[in-house]
């Protein structure tokens, strides 16, 4: 493997890593086409490789001399660089995409990965686990008895050893049809052993050197490779398929593995419709697409709010392999009844944490690998539910690489512990006691007499203001808010409880009111590797008003919603809210201003969550390494998030 | 998804006397020829809930429904039946087998429901509001046949203009208030500390309790346990738990405090940070607005599902609603009843017999053996197995159940006849229910009349 990352280290990595300009290399773009073929999973795409990896195998080894710095680069790849490069083009979100297909970077060097992977895995074959799962089922239909007295069991569910078996059986076999013809037809006899061989000395040398691939032995696999390229996938495939079919969901809804597939990439296009036809027809959650779409906003996703949270209602005891925390967190992400970045990642991650306290590694199965498919088919649910924010990328970055750096000495229940308490560690130190930090960084700039303003209700200022308030500074706020959401009422609400003086106006008071401020302080959503700060909608515009006003902007961001992406504006990446929000007033149906115009097929409505504020507005970022200008945050992402990976 | 499915599945109804006896069991009573219960078990069994606990009163019921399950059931669901005494209520059963309870949220639908709303819909809505309690509402059922004025007088004295009359927050997702529309004579109680705190309250009569309830598990047993006088969960555990609902004695949250006074100095400050982020983030319910008004006070949420219109729902409790069953069942909500209609829009077994010039109409359905003689004529009515009908009758918007025999020259209208009764010749039946049986007599004409043994 460090073999295959040789070349990598050597061409020059700001080029190669931009990720849609591959085309300039015609030779890796074509198998970069080809893999994307095979694998359009977005999410379980970055996965696998990432699990590959065997411990020692990242350890340093004397060939790559990799720097500690490139290191950083090698775990989190190369984002800066890409971001850097791709900035002048205006799709920037795409070499972010691109980036997680591939997170090894080495294009010519994951076929072989790939194989490597695969006959691991079809050392398991795909029958054997089928007498686990009728096992199982059986297992679950006699201890799900309840202890009795009084109770009589009239009727047992007998479905499993002989009629689950093949059923389940018959699923495989109908898959595996599918997958393994195009297997017989390509290869030729002596191709097949070719492979053959080639996997038998790569695995005799796995033996040998536990996971660790002498040099030698690689670079024949190495050799294989372009031959071992084509079968290698299909036989992941299979695999796949037995994954699924261990996890068992029941005819007719969706499996495991489906959701995984077809689930959207967090960055596809919307406008591709063929992609959102491919994604649409395995999502656990109806998505109807919205009719009237702002032509400019029309490669994000925007579906009909409507009906998506009832029929995921209904469907709530048929998603089998739904950890049922998951699934809550889903619905309520779904029904806004938890937003905010920092609020919904430890959501996930709490969710995250209940998924590995009941968690069991299924009969022949690799806790760090299934563990992150499940982990995938998890996340794609949520997005299903609501896109992802960078934070919760971030989060969902760590907990992987955590799975995947479980040494696989440790016991499934120690595993599961050191698991549970990264989780935990996470929240505590990176999002909690980050805004500690923040918290005790912030409150040197709040003086007496002070007026404060500040946008939407972020929860960092909420907990330098209630400290500052604390401290007895005297110092007044001002909040500011906007439609729909009003989130601003909420924060209003408490600090007045608090017994803070505050004014509260909406945004369109906003350049009035800036003559009287002193500070203005802004949460954020993400802040971007050029400054840019990606936040609720309508914070640029404060930002704005005040550096017209010279009034100094203060960003209060926890160093995990960092993220090395660039983006000048916020039309490439947003994200698309109801637009009911916006033409009624909830609750209150009989205000109703728009009435009648609604289904008219000239008016489009647009609710955007996000915007991009230039770092030009911002005077200072307030983040748990320090206060830093915002000139500054690529450091903070190249040199701490390698440690944020490690924690 | 750690929820345990109970079915009150009920014993002798007295509403639904004559047609339950001793050999049936309110939960057997024929819907379309296949008992009531199993149209509950295939809802559930649809939505991929195979594990249940049906609950019967007394030991004969019990043992023939769960004859009944054990034939039926083998192999597609894991069925539990627990008999409880006769006339403990619904609070009662529950109470009886509350020590078999250990998942986290108890569904409890009830035996007699023929429907297709998704219990699921429930599950998710209590979930996602960490509720007490979630009650599925649906749009009252219009009873009564509309084609024939003939039971019209009945309905009136049958069907109160509404049933239960519910109080909503704005937002339509809590429960506010709930009372039977019987029961309120000219004033009744709204408690003020809820609607103040709730700011509004959507009073409404056109929605009824669809008796499908989803309970958090330590909620409902420490109910249970404190309150032992309570019978119903409708009449007494729900209006409870509305009612105290800003001032709960439940401790539903006992988990999370134990957590806390584990943890280090250290660890509380930050999962008290914690909790604290993950309430302000969401909107807050009128609930936490009131606790966070007044120190000490917990609360706990009454939540509500509202059924979407279009889907049928209907509570098999009363005679007039056994005929609306039955006739919507064949009729509009034939997808419900699971067999294949033919092109008439009827279902006529093939080993049914019939003679000449005897029509059978649409929304129609003849069960396996039965021997319809000449010139009869069948509509919208269901007639069960290896009933053997004479010559020029007629059957209108009737039931008839298996092994019922019926003379030549007999109309019947409106009516029930249960199975092994027998008609003799030139009967005239309207409104009128025969229990199983039961002889009537050659020529008589009645209309409205219960015919049972002393």
């Amino acid at each position: 493997m460090e073999s295959r990352r040789n070349p990598r280290a050597v061409v020059d990595p700001k080029v190669r890593q931009v990720g849609f300009f591959t085309s300039s290399q015609p030779d890796s773009s074509s198998t970069q086409q080809q893999q994307q073929q095979t694998d359009p999973i977005p999410a379980s795409a970055s996965s696998p490789p990432v699990s590959t990896i065997s411990p020692s195998g990242n350890s340093l080894s004397p060939v790559m001399i990799p720097p500690p710095r490139l290191n950083s680069s090698d775990t989190f790849p190369l984002r800066g660089a890409a971001a850097g490069a791709s900035s002048a083009v205006s799709p920037s979100s795409f070499s972010y995409s691109n980036r997680r297909d591939f997170p090894d970077g080495s294009t010519t060097a994951s076929p072989g990965r790939h194989s490597r992977g695969s006959f691991v895995k079809s050392s398991t074959p795909v029958a054997s686990s089928l007498p686990g799962i009728g096992m199982d089922s059986m297992a679950a239909a006699k201890s799900s008895s309840v202890p009795a007295s009084g109770l009589t069991t009239v009727s047992v569910a007998t479905m499993p050893p002989g009629l689950a078996e093949k059923a389940s059986g018959m699923e495989v076999q109908s898959d595996q049809k599918k997958n393994s013809k195009p297997l017989k037809e390509k290869t030729t006899k002596a191709e097949r052993r070719a492979i053959q061989e080639a996997q038998r000395a790569a695995k005799a040398a796995a033996k040998a050197d536990g996971g660790k691939v002498p040099p030698g032995t690689s670079a024949s696999v190495a050799s294989t490779s372009v031959k071992v390229a084509k079968p290698a996938k299909p036989s992941t495939q299979k695999n796949e398929v037995s994954v699924a079919a261990g996890v068992t969901e029941k005819k007719g809804g969706p499996s495991e593995k489906d959701r995984k597939k077809d689930a959207p990439h967090p960055r596809m296009q919307y406008d591709d419709e063929s992609r959102v036809v491919k994604a649409k027809r395995r999502a656990v959650v109806k998505q109807t697409e919205a009719k009237n779409r702002v032509e400019l906003f029309r490669h994000l996703p925007q579906y009909e709010h409507g009906t998506q949270l009832p029929d995921l209602e209904t469907k709530f005891f048929q998603l089998d392999p739904m950890h049922p925390a998951v699934y809550k967190v889903g619905l309520q992400y779904l029904s806004g009844d938890i937003s905010g970045g920092n609020a919904r990642c430890i959501a996930m991650l709490q969710a995250f944490q209940e998924v590995v306290k009941d968690y069991s590694t299924p009969p022949e199965k690799n806790l760090n690998r299934d563990m992150t498919a499940k982990i995938s088919s998890y996340v794609s649910f949520l997005i299903e539910c609501r896109p992802l924010s960078i934070s919760m990328g971030n989060a969902i970055r760590f907990v992987k690489n955590r799975i995947a750096k479980l040494p696989i000495t440790l016991s499934e229940s120690e595993a599961k512990a050191a698991l549970q308490s990264d989780i935990e560690r996470f929240i505590n130190d990176k999002i909690i006691g980050a805004d500690m930090v923040i918290v005790k960084h912030a409150v040197t700039k709040i003086r007496d007499g002070d007026v404060l303003l500040t946008y939407g209700s972020p929860t960092a200022v909420e907990m330098i203001l209630l400290h500052a308030h604390e401290l007895k500074k005297k110092f007044r706020v001002l909040v500011v808010d906007s439609r729909p959401k009003l989130e601003g009422q909420l924060l209003l609400r408490r600090l007045i409880k608090r017994g803070i003086s505050c004014t509260y106006t909406h945004i369109n008071a906003i350049s009035y009111i800036m003559h009287e401020v002193t500070k203005v302080f802004l949460g954020a959503s993400s802040v971007l590797s050029n400054g840019t700060v990606y936040s609720r909608v309508g914070t640029a515009c404060v930002a704005m008003v005040a550096s017209a006003f010279r009034v100094p902007v203060l960003v209060c961001c926890e160093a995990y919603k960092f993220h090395e992406r660039v983006q000048l504006d916020s039309i490439c990446s947003n994200e698309l809210g109801d637009p009911n929000a916006i033409s009624k007033v909830h609750g209150r149906e009989d205000i109703n201003y728009l009435d009648g115009l609604t289904n008219n097929a000239n008016l489009q409505f647009l609710n955007l969550m996000y915007d991009a504020t230039p770092s030009d507005y911002i005077s200072m970022i307030i983040t748990d390494y320090g206060m830093v200008p915002p000139t500054s945050v690529p450091v903070i992402v190249r040199e701490y998030q390698k440690e944020h990976l490690l924690v | 998804m750690d929820f345990q499915v109970v079915i009150l599945a009920g014993g002798f109804s007295s509403n639904l006397v004559p047609l339950v006896s001793k050999e049936v069991p309110k939960a057997l009573l024929p819907v379309a020829n296949r008992p009531v219960l199993s149209y509950v078990l295939d809802l559930l069994e649809s939505n991929n809930l195979k594990d249940l606990i049906v609950v019967v009163e007394g030991e004969d019921a019990a043992l023939k429904v769960g004859g009944w399950i054990s034939a039926a059931c083998v192999d597609r669901l894991h069925v539990e039946v627990a008999a409880v005494a006769e006339n403990v209520g619904t609070a009662g059963a529950l109470r009886a087998i509350a020590h078999h309870l250990t998942a986290k949220d108890i569904l409890i639908v009830s035996g007699d429901i023929v429907s297709d709303i998704p219990p699921g819909a429930v599950a998710a809505t209590h979930r996602r509001h960490d509720a007490a309690v979630t009650v599925m509402l649906c749009a009252q059922p219009v009873s009564g046949p509309s084609e024939s004025g003939g039971s019209s007088g009945k309905d009136k004295t049958k069907k109160p203009a509404c049933e239960d009359i519910v109080g909503l927050d704005s937002w339509k997702q809590f429960l506010l208030y709930i009372a039977k529309g019987t029961e309120i004579k000219k004033d009744t109680r709204v408690k003020k500390s809820i609607l103040c705190a709730a700011g509004k309250m959507e009073l409404r009569s056109d929605l009824m309790d669809s008796h499908i309830y989803a309970f958090k598990r330590s909620v409902l047993q420490e109910v249970l346990d404190q309150k032992p006088a309570f019978r119903s969960l409708k009449q007494d555990v729900l209006p409870y738990l509305v009612r105290t609902q800003l001032r709960s004695d439940v401790s539903s949250d006992q988990n999370n405090v134990e957590e806390i006074g584990n943890g280090k100095d250290n660890m509380q400050n930050n999962e008290v940070v914690l909790s604290q982020i993950l309430s302000n983030a969401s909107l807050p319910s009128f609930h936490q607005v009131y606790e966070s008004g007044l120190d000490s006070r917990k609360t706990h949420k009454c939540c509500v599902y509202i059924a979407d219109e279009s889907k049928f729902f209907v509570r098999l409790n009363s005679i007039q609603a056994f005929m609306d069953v039955n006739r919507d069942v064949i009729g509009d909500a034939n997808h419900l009843s699971g067999y294949s209609f033919s092109a008439h829009h009827n279902i006529v077994h093939p080993s049914a017999e019939l003679g000449s010039k005897t029509t059978v109409g649409p929304h129609c359905m003849l069960g396996e053996g039965s021997q319809v003689g000449d010139k009869c004529s069948v509509k919208r009515s269901v007639i069960g197995r290896h009933c053997r009908i004479g010559s020029n009758v007629k059957i209108v918007n009737s039931v008839v159940m298996d092994h019922a025999t019926i003379g030549d020259g007999c109309s019947i209208q409106g009516s029930v006849i249960c199975s092994n009764a027998q008609l003799q010749e030139r009967v005239t039946l309207r409104d009128c229910q025969v229990e199983a049986g039961y002889i009537v007599c050659a020529g008589g004409e009645h209309k409205g009349e219960t015919f049972a043994r002393k």
